[in-house]
């Protein structure tokens, strides 16, 4: 790996690390509004996991969508309160939106499986490991979860438990074409618009 | 010494004295931090973690069956229902007999205790420490 590479890599990871840790402990959640204007995101690390059916899954595959991606594991209540919303988003939003959930348990499918049956989860499931949580700074607290914006981008980060409201907006801000979002101002077009 | 790790942290339970054939019981102090808590030994829901204290070796000590202290019932936002959890100071303790054959002298046992907390927000990964008790067979 390039020297530059790995020092970009390393850099996103520290830089989320402390958006993580800064939220984790007893700040006030997040609010949606919180949608990073571009220029200020991160590109979210790429990963490989494997879903329930053993295959390969990477972020990237993802590219050109905009990506909830909720890391989170059975024995944790906050996350058993979100799940249901995101089976809605994942419903609501056919085109161009996918939710991702990254289980953090450390017995695997066999805990895994039998609750993502019992919960009807519609979004692809993966299972997370010690490299992906340090990849994104070192997750500790559950449910911390990443909305991706269509460029790869990291647009906000939510730990803990937050409302619904705040994931719907984001999702929707994201998901708005460029000229109704603000936070994807084009500067190419400006320039040509400033003429 | 006391370890401490993710948002609870084992004191060191006081040294344990006994003769051959006594009954002894060894304090192990706990303490959760201020804003989080932790499930207790029968949670109310079946996903969650309990708190748990298993001896891995016990040396002269036989026994060592562990009695929980009595958990409150808490609501917090993620929930319908109160949850049976541990919040603040307390200690386990264990019952333990000294071996009849036991041999004067120190010695130590060892478990591993295991838990998980929260606060009224987020989760934090189960997490297993290292408990050492001390004693001294007379």
């Amino acid at each position: 790996m390039r020297p530059l590479r790995l020092t970009a890599i390393l850099g996103t990871a520290l830089l989320l690390g402390w958006v993580v840790w800064r939220y984790s402990e007893s700040q006030p959640p997040p609010s949606a509004a919180c949608v990073r204007a571009g220029k200020e995101r991160h590109v979210a690390p790429d990963f490989a996991l494997k879903d329930a059916d053993g295959k390969i899954v990477h972020l990237s595959d993802y590219r050109g969508k905009v990506v909830l991606l909720d890391f989170w594991a059975t024995w944790c209540g906050p996350c058993k309160v979100e799940i249901p919303w995101f089976i809605d988003f994942q419903r609501a939003h056919r085109e161009g939106f996918a939710v991702l959930g990254i289980s953090m348990d450390d017995e695997g499918w066999e805990v895994v499986k039998p609750f993502v049956a019992k919960a009807k989860m519609n979004y692809r499931v993966l299972i997370g490991n010690d490299q992906t949580s340090q990849l994104y700074g070192g997750i500790d607290a559950l449910p911390t979860t990443f909305l991706i914006d269509r460029e790869g981008r990291i647009a906000a980060v939510h730990v803990g438990l937050v409302n619904r409201k705040d994931f719907e907006n984001g999702i929707e801000q994201l998901l708005a074409p460029a000229e109704s979002n603000p936070a994807r101002v084009n500067l190419p077009a400006l320039l040509i618009g400033a003429r | 010494m006391a370890q401490g790790s993710g948002h609870l942290t084992v004191g060191d339970p006081p040294k344990v004295t006994g003769h051959r054939g006594a009954a002894v019981q060894a304090k192990i102090p706990l303490s959760v931090d201020s804003g989080f808590h932790v499930n207790s030994n029968k949670p109310s829901e079946e996903y969650l973690i309990p708190l748990k204290l298993t001896w891995t070796s016990t040396g002269a000590l036989e026994g060592g069956q562990v009695e929980y202290p009595k958990p409150t019932l808490e609501k917090y936002e993620f929930t319908e229902k109160p949850l049976s959890v541990l919040t603040g100071n307390f200690d386990l303790v264990a019952s333990f007999k000294v071996a009849a054959n036991a041999s004067a002298g120190p010695g130590a046992a060892a478990g591993k205790l295991r838990y998980q907390a929260c606060n009224n927000r987020a989760c934090f990964a189960p997490k297993t420490v290292d408990v050492t008790v001390l004693y001294q067979i007379q």
